[in-house]
């Protein structure tokens, strides 16, 4: 950062300006010119572009292995997709577009930072204390020991705080400059430029199937937004690897280099814009083969990952979609696109299938102490961003340590504590909560056997590395749900409402109901907003985006909401962890877009394929 | 410019000098160090920095806080033990959002809960929202509908709006049956 005199796009930082007041330094900036060499800013996304290319060790920014942000490789193939298309008795090719994006965390992001004696405190808000130490370090020539990161509490990041971003080092390097603390907070404009957003992506599907509806191909390719200055790509397609079965299949990414911000992580990175398109194709493809949607993915729902072959961990998909089509009264519906009006209004319903998996992240730790008096302390660098971390982890070192949760108290969110991978992945509990049982249990033998289960007059510590799973090999381990939709839609304006969401969830043992509920109810919720409101324009002249903030980039508000109901099946996962937990942050928002667009489609008779979707794509459509 | 300006926080009376250019919101975080309003846009367009301004809700982040010499400001963390609370000192409202589960990452949640307050001093007032059937009305019914119409303002994106709304409904039905108690009572 600072280190190059190219601008690679609009709103990169091009310097700071240190004041002793916000109105002061604000006012300074403003005061700064810049003159520059212009060059003409290349932002399109197209899929006949001439510079697509396939991603190259994009996992984690370039630290991992693996072509895509995931660690996958960009492309997969089995069978020969094109002659089994070509022999199909229904076929269906459609290309779905998803718009840019932005996590916008209601909390800004934020850092406070302090030099002393040449080591570097830094309070900041992010998912992952230990990386965003480690990445700091690396990018000041810093050891990490002398690197602390603080970050109890997270104003929400949706992925968008899981790496540290540049703001964290421009406040560093001006504090190292002035010798003073330096606070620095990202406008929400900023906020547009600076800390990533998802991509936007044209995916091409292709699906297949015989008489019967059967799936005999299945075919994504993706071409998605990336920036010239840093390579990211999303596992857009990943999710078609393992939804249905089908002997012949193709995934395929590639990227346009564009002249933007750098993407990052976003709820269900991929996932999300990926099963927009493959949900969607799914109910288009039901209506070809004359089949009810809830009945067509069951049909094809594979015994084993259809392309690794491995089994999976657990797999209640189709369990999710009876149960959720119980609930939501599915069996009433007439599937004629408008059949059901109220006045106005027409109706219509709409299933997806979600779908998130289900890691473990590695470099974790965990500490966990036990005084004479039977007080618990337990030690790891997680982080709670409104997901529940802070209680669920207490509850599973209390449950692990065989005492009541009132004597446990846990601190996180602090690089002075074990190492803890970054809340994404939707790995927490998995990671985090696997160490700390880890960890309670060699406590627990350890007072036994040495100690008679007496603890010592100095208490009893022990440190343990995340154990490893030899089943991570063995199985394919993921989350699944089905979400039902549903909408009403006025006939004159266009105008949609979503009076009810349903989802039905499979993801392995809930830690704490309460708090998973409302993440699965927040993540729905989410799902609605990128169906309907949310689509960051960019600035073709410049490459910014020209809606940055929030009166012009709409989230859902609370009128939006209506009914929104989050369910789970009473399931344990033999094989994820000792807990039998899967993740359940990101399966919520995946499914919810196209579940809503199949539902806009029955109450209207209107296919949008391109998010969001909004009444001026129902009205220029007979 | 500096100018020297008083303020009532949270029931404290403050002497503080502020820049003409200052907000109420950066006064009151800033120079007063009283985070519980949040900077979620500074654009009033989130409701984050929701608090009572002389007992109606207002944008912090769109005042100038030069413009409020002498004002009476509540915040979320000023109505603990100043609200009615019981016991733990809470208030009701602060209660209903914890027994609801009504927040995720929280940042949102105090200027939710000022707002919250300010919302249902307006309806007792009878000021009719966008949904209300009969603008006339001399009586508000806080239903769900007229709940979350009345709390747009302030966003959420953890998305909690499905606690949200039945957090407040509890809090202002009890109102609702306690009004309904005084006035038999005086009958």
């Amino acid at each position: 950062m600072l280190q190059s005199d190219q601008v690679a796009w609009r709103g990169q930082f091009t310097g700071a300006v240190v004041a002793e007041t916000p109105e002061a330094a604000r006012y300074a900036a403003g005061l700064v010119r810049f003159r520059y060499e212009q060059r003409p800013p290349d932002v399109a996304l197209r899929e006949d572009r001439d510079d697509l290319y396939k991603p190259l060790d994009a996992a984690q920014f370039g630290q991992g292995g693996g072509e895509l942000q995931d660690g996958s490789p960009a492309d997969s193939v089995l069978g020969d997709a094109g002659p089994a298309l070509a022999a199909a008795h229904t076929v269906l090719d459609a290309t779905y577009t998803t718009p840019m994006y932005h996590n916008n965390p209601m909390e800004p992001h934020t850092a406070v930072v302090t030099w002393t004696d040449g080591e570097l405190l830094v309070y900041c808000s992010t998912q992952g204390a230990t990386m965003s130490r480690d990445l700091i370090a690396a990018t000041l020539g810093l050891p990490p020991g002398r690197v602390r990161v603080v970050s109890p509490h997270v104003g929400g990041g949706f992925g968008s705080k899981v790496y540290p971003h540049a703001y964290a080092v421009l406040a560093a390097m001006a504090s190292r400059t002035v010798r003073r603390p330096v606070k620095f907070t990202l406008t929400r404009q900023q906020m547009f430029a600076l800390v990533g957003f998802r991509p936007a992506s044209i995916q091409r599907i292709r699906l297949g199937a015989d008489a019967e509806g059967r799936l005999t191909a299945v075919t994504h390719d993706v071409v998605e937004q990336t920036a010239r200055a840093k390579g990211y790509a999303d596992q857009t397609a990943v999710c078609t690897r393992l939804m249905y079965a089908a002997p012949h299949r193709r995934t395929t990414h590639r990227l346009a280099p564009l002249d933007i911000p750098v993407p990052t992580i976003m709820r269900a990175p991929g996932e999300a814009q990926g099963m927009f398109a493959l949900e969607s194709a799914m109910d288009e493809m039901a209506i070809a083969c004359g089949m009810d949607p809830v009945e067509f993915r069951i049909r094809n729902e594979p015994d084993v990952h259809p392309e690794s072959g491995l089994p999976f961990s657990s797999r209640h998909l189709v369990a999710c979609l009876r149960e959720g089509a119980r609930r939501a009264g599915w069996e009433r519906r007439d599937p004629t696109p408008r059949a059901r009006r109220m006045g106005r209004w027409l109706i219509g319903t709409g299933v997806a299938a979600s779908t998130y998996p289900s890691p473990r992240l590695p470099g974790n730790a965990a500490t966990v102490r036990v005084a004479p008096d039977g007080h618990c302390t337990v030690l790891i660098a997680a982080a709670d961003l409104g997901t529940g971390t802070w209680t669920a982890l207490t509850q599973i070192a209390a449950d692990a340590l065989g005492v009541p949760v009132e004597r446990v108290e846990l601190r996180i969110g602090d690089t002075t504590l074990p190492n803890a991978s970054p809340a994404g992945f939707s790995s927490g509990i998995n990671s985090w909560g696997s160490s700390i049982a880890e960890a309670a249990r060699q406590l627990r033998t350890l007072l036994e056997t040495e100690h008679g289960d007496v603890v010592p007059p100095d208490g009893l510590e022990v440190t343990a590395d995340m154990p490893a799973n030899t089943d991570a090999e063995r199985y394919a381990m993921h989350s699944f749900g089905a979400q039902f939709a549903e909408v009403r839609v006025d006939a004159d304006t266009g105008e949609i409402r979503v009076p009810r969401l349903l989802g039905m969830f499979d993801v392995g043992r809930v830690i704490n109901p309460r708090t998973a509920r409302s993440q699965l109810l927040g993540g729905m919720t989410q799902g609605m907003s990128m169906a309907l409101y949310e689509h960051s324009v960019l600035d073709q002249r410049f490459g910014h985006v020209v809606n940055q903030d929030f009166a012009q980039y709409h989230i859902a508000a609370n009128a939006d909401v209506h009914a929104v109901e989050a369910h789970w099946l009473d399931e344990t996962d033999p094989h994820t962890n000792v807990m039998g937990a899967k993740g359940l942050g990101e399966v919520c928002i995946v499914g919810t877009a196209a579940a809503i667009a199949n539902a806009v489609h029955h109450a209207t008779g209107v296919r949008v394929r391109d998010l969001p979707v909004t009444l001026d794509k129902l009205l220029s459509e007979p | 410019m500096d100018v020297e300006i008083t303020l009532r926080v949270d029931g404290t009376d403050h002497r503080l000098t502020v820049d003409t250019r200052t907000t109420l919101l950066d006064a009151l975080r800033e120079r007063l160090g009283n985070t519980s309003p949040k900077k979620g846009c500074d654009h009033g367009q989130c409701g984050a920095c929701t608090i009572l301004l002389d007992d109606r809700r207002a944008l912090g982040c769109l005042a100038l806080a030069v413009a409020h010499q002498g004002a009476d400001i509540v915040t979320a963390a000023g109505l603990v033990n100043g609200g009615g609370g019981e016991g733990d000192g809470l208030h009701p409202l602060q209660r209903s959002f914890i027994a609801h589960d009504a927040f995720q990452c929280g940042y949102c949640t105090p200027g939710q809960i000022c707002s919250a307050v300010g919302m249902l001093r307006e309806a007792a007032a009878g000021w009719p929202s966008a949904v209300a059937k009969d603008p006339n009305a001399a009586d508000v019914v806080l239903d769900d509908e007229e709940i979350a119409e009345r709390m747009s303002g302030n966003l959420c994106r953890c998305a909690a709006y499905a606690n949200i709304v039945p957090a407040i409904a509890d809090v202002a039905h009890r109102d609702e049956v306690a009004a309904h108690r005084d006035e038999g009572a005086r009958r």
